[in-house]
């Protein structure tokens, strides 16, 4: 029987600016990379909070500072976090960071260690985060609808049972729910080389095409061609993608770009960790196509669930964002099922289609947005990893 | 213990005995197939499902091919261009008979 995905509804936090988060976090936010061991402090000071280190944010400069803010503001600011204690070194740059996320309309404060030490900043962060936490824990969810939520995409560890089941599985579920209303996500700038001219004809308009050929041409000349010191088919596609039974770039983006489904076009194509403008609908976003890097920048951008297909297992999670795992090789629920949240094996073996593989997609992120704890989740992978552009000062 | 979540349709009553294919091709312009079992031996006679339709052809294994990994369904030279997704996904630098492996030691990219 086919699903009425128009009103289905999921319970989960309607946030001060009417964005829908389907987790609870009260972030220890540091803004640079000293301030890491001082959060880390608070957060250990004060059950219920959540600590995410990070390696950047001094001497940065240009658009890498740029992004560098937009990332750490967008994961405050993103939905799935209630309140935010922000921690720097200096008060200039910590207010920046608070001024973004205060925008959002939710609780945050920020505290800077110069003139004080970590001691003094702990233990004023400790009593603003244990009260953020008491706030946060009476919260109560509500019934919003699915198509509320904003949901991303990035594959990892592909092989070619990516491109048969669990990326057109994904492709399916936004088929299915962007015509709801949903906003969704992809990206992978390098790994849609070899199928740019077919993500270029699935823009929904002549500007989004253009913006999305502009950025990858843009990763051809100033990333591939700038650093290229020998054949890349040596690392594109990956030694688990050629293990996998990939064999080129061509045969690797096309699996890829299964995940956007037949039907669906996209309607901005949008830089690292910027947020959607142009209202629902899907978005390609430009993004690195390491597992951890993407789902960051996603997150970033507003995204409060992440969907990942996988072929040989990529574990990859993110601190506030629930990644779901979706994998069709039996080779890799049989050694590893502990990482897959939906298995969608019956592809392959012809048992299940792909409309009912994405049904079972939609029934987990239901569930997840409720509160299942994923795969990722439940075995503590909490992977928040930067994108730097280029080299600090 | 809990079972893996499955999805709710998991199995699906379907007519006649089941028939698990060991290989799967996306669309009939394809020259490639892909191994979906595990332990493919040479010699099996595998049943293949074209994804795009699910019609159904016997090819025998030339190889123990590993499962992900392609199966050439026509005599393919070096210089041929490999489809799969009915698109070009690179090209021969060696032959394959019908029914053997193509991967990284006979296939490359066309644009590296």
């Amino acid at each position: 029987m086919a699903l009425d995905f128009s009103n289905m509804a999921v319970k989960a936090w309607r946030r001060e600016n009417g964005r829908v988060g389907v987790r609870n976090h009260v972030l220890i936010l540091p803004v640079d990379d000293i301030s890491n061991a001082a959060c880390e402090a608070v957060a250990n000071n004060v059950k219920g909070t959540l600590a995410i280190p990070h390696a950047y944010g001094r001497l940065q400069f240009g658009e890498d500072l740029d992004l560098h803010f937009r990332t750490i503001i967008g994961t405050g600011a993103n939905p799935n976090v209630a309140a935010v204690v922000v921690i720097g070194i200096e008060p200039e740059w910590t207010q920046v960071i608070v001024d973004g996320i205060a925008r959002t309309g939710k609780p945050v404060t920020g505290f800077s260690i110069e003139q004080k030490g970590d001691f003094e900043t702990i233990r004023q962060a400790s009593w603003k985060a244990k009260e953020y936490v008491h706030w946060a824990t009476e919260l109560q969810k509500e019934d919003c609808p699915l198509s509320d939520l904003w949901v991303s995409t990035k594959c990892g560890e592909s092989d070619t049972t990516t491109g048969l089941s669990s990326c057109p599985t994904v492709g399916n579920m936004y088929d299915k729910l962007l015509p709801h209303g949903l906003y969704g996500c992809f990206g992978e700038t390098s790994e849609i080389t070899g199928a740019e001219h077919i993500c270029e004809k699935r823009a929904a308009t002549p500007e989004a095409a253009a913006k999305f050929k502009k950025i990858w041409q843009a990763y051809q000349d100033d990333v591939i061609e700038a650093y290229k010191t020998s054949d890349l088919s040596d690392s594109q596609p990956t030694k688990g993608n050629i293990l996998g039974g990939l064999t080129t770039i061509e045969e690797k983006a096309l699996g890829n770009l299964e995940k956007i489904g037949r039907t669906s076009t996209y309607i901005d194509a949008i830089g690292p960790a910027e947020s959607p403008e142009k209202g629902p609908g899907l978005y390609f976003m430009d993004s690195s196509s390491a597992a951890a890097e993407c789902v960051t920048l996603m997150a970033a951008g507003g995204f409060v669930i992440h969907t990942f297909p996988t072929g040989q297992g990529n574990v990859v999670g993110n601190p506030i964002v629930p990644v779901i795992k979706i994998s069709g090789n039996p080779r890799t629920l049989r050694t590893m099922s502990e990482h897959i949240d939906v298995d969608v094996t019956g592809v392959l073996t012809r048992e299940m289609t792909i409309d009912e593989a994405g049904d079972s997609l939609i029934d987990m992120i239901v569930r997840t947005a409720n509160g299942r704890a994923t795969a990722a989740e439940a075995l503590g992978h909490r992977e928040f990893s930067m994108t730097k552009l280029y080299r600090s000062a | 213990m809990l079972p893996l979540p499955r999805g709710f349709h998991a199995i699906i009553e379907r007519e006649g005995p089941l028939s698990i294919p060991q290989l799967l091709v996306h669309d009939h312009e394809d020259n490639v197939g892909v191994v979906v079992v595990e332990n493919l031996g040479a010699g099996t006679e595998m049943l293949c499902v074209v994804t795009a339709d699910n019609s159904d052809f016997r090819l025998t294994a030339q190889a123990d091919i590993p499962i992900g990994h392609k199966v050439a369904l026509k005599p393919l030279k070096a210089g041929d261009t490999v489809i799969k997704y009915g698109e070009d996904i690179g090209k021969m630098v060696g032959d394959a008979e019908v029914g053997g492996h193509v991967h990284t030691h006979n296939c490359k990219t066309k644009r590296w």
